[in-house]
């Protein structure tokens, strides 16, 4: 499988991607503005709350390509986070009290200097997250030490496991990817990761493997703890439940399956103002990997930079300004509002 | 096309209120609270709607119940297993009123 850009898909382009979700001939299309029922609810215009997360998109490139992938990653491509933003990044956290980073991609850990780049971070005393798709340890030689890496600098490990099978993780994934995955699970056990007292953390993130919406997190963290522990003996910390909203590939795969306008009926119908108030935009801030700020992972890959009256650079960075924006919409942010909500941390309610 | 089935009725189930208001509200009230977390779990209650559904074979059940089996966090397995307790107490059920044709048989026959 090739990424959406390799394919030359339509939906490779973002304005079509937006184009789409805001209604064209043939499908239902007209569904009540996002910003409307923000109103509804007094949040708009969407404000944040204060910048507690810096998720930065350390480049495109990655091992998998994933059908579900929002981003559109794979290995073909190129696109990948210079030292010189890393810099600039860094420049910018030094000035700041934000305490989190998040590391995302693509594979984060295929960028060149990564780990330069995490113990800068390390220095810096900011708490990092990983989001390591798992397969990405046993890729190569060079990874294998990946978990040791992890633990050195007590990162948060953030890995995708969409289910305790093989049917439905490589599926979504790829074949191949579930026990390749479980591997590298009982690698990041053994360097101390999701077990008891070492304050390692490992948590698995639960995408639905197809249209249809996310399990309760709690109920389904049970059996994923009470499956992986008693087929493969392997222990995690919390289970993230995360909805895939309609962009990119997951927006290719919709169109495709004939299940788009159902499932943005689904979205909207179960339009949650409890979750719109816990939305993940406002408590962070979005680095693409040209440098770019966005509200959001979501934002960034339609291409939708922060408001134009904030510097929209990294190497402007300006906090306050970023604190006092609003935040850009549109109708694929009825996926992080709907049921319990969905974030990068998981339901929001 | 035709047909007496239309994927789309399901969604206008809610408006059978329209004809008969005070009873459709008992009935969903009343569905609303089978559904709820009890005893049983969401879940095992989803599953057991879902076995049902294929044993009264009801199309628009079987597609609600296979969309809130996934969204139960159950698995294709469990599913299957569902849909084959519901078979075999179909066929068992069939089965077992040959007992009653034996009675039958054996009173009519030397
Ligand atoms: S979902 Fe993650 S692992 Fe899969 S292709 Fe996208 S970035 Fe790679
Ligand atoms: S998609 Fe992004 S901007 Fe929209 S609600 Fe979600 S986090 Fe916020």
């Amino acid at each position: 499988m090739k990424s959406l850009k390799a394919q030359h898909s339509e939906l490779s382009y973002s304005e079509n991607q937006l184009r789409l979700l805001n209604g064209v001939e043939g499908h239902t299309g007209k569904f009540t503005p996002f910003s409307e029922r923000l109103k509804e609810t007094g949040l708009f215009p969407l404000r944040p709350s204060g910048i507690q997360i810096f998720q930065m998109n350390l480049g495109k490139m990655c091992n998998q390509v994933c059908k579900h992938c929002h981003v559109d990653a794979g290995p073909d491509r190129k696109e990948i986070m210079t030292q010189e933003t890393m810099l600039q990044c860094l420049e910018a956290l030094d000035g700041t009290d934000v305490p989190i980073v998040d590391l995302t991609g693509g594979a984060p850990e295929l960028n060149p200097n990564f780990r330069w780049f995490v113990e800068s971070l390390s220095d810096l005393g900011k708490h990092i997250i990983d989001r390591c798709n798992l397969t990405i340890i046993l890729a190569n030689k060079k990874y294998h030490g990946l978990p040791d890496f992890f633990a050195m600098h007590k990162i948060e490990v953030v890995a995708s496991l969409p289910y305790y099978s093989k049917r439905r993780t490589d599926g979504q994934r790829g074949n191949g990817v579930f026990e390749k995955s479980i591997q590298a699970l009982k690698m990041l056990n053994e360097a101390g990761y999701g077990k008891e007292g070492t304050g390692l953390k490992l948590n698995l993130v639960f995408n639905p493997s197809g249209a249809f919406l996310p399990p309760d997190q709690k109920e389904l963290e049970k059996d994923f703890k009470k499956e992986l522990k008693l087929h493969f003996g392997i222990e995690f910390n919390n289970l993230l439940v995360i909805t895939n909203l309609p962009i990119s590939r997951f927006l290719d795969y919709l169109i495709a399956s004939e299940n788009y306008d159902e499932y943005m009926e689904k979205l909207v119908n179960a339009y949650n103002p409890a979750a719109a108030m816990n939305v993940m935009c406002r408590d962070t801030i979005s680095i693409g990997w040209d440098g770019f700020l966005y509200d959001c992972d979501f934002n960034q890959m339609l291409d939708l930079k922060v408001e134009n009256q904030v510097p929209q650079h990294i190497q402007d960075f300006d906090l306050a300004a970023l604190n006092n924006r609003n935040i850009i919409l549109n109708q694929h942010c009825y996926g992080c509002t709907a049921g319990s909500g969905s974030s990068c941390g998981g339901a929001t309610t | 096309m035709n047909t007496y089935y239309d994927p789309a009725d399901l969604k206008k189930f809610g408006d059978i209120g329209e004809f008969e208001p005070k009873l459709a509200k008992k009935f969903f009230d009343w569905y609303g609270d089978v559904f709820a977390e009890g005893a049983l779990t969401a879940r095992e209650k989803s599953l057991i709607a879902l076995a049902v559904s294929h044993a009264i074979q009801c199309p628009y059940c079987i597609d609600a119940y296979s969309v809130d089996s996934l969204e139960k966090g159950c698995d294709e397995a469990q599913m299957m297993e569902a849909v084959h307790v519901a078979a075999a107490i179909r066929g068992g059920a069939s089965l077992v009123h040959g007992v009653q044709m034996m009675n039958k048989v054996k009173k009519l026959t030397m």
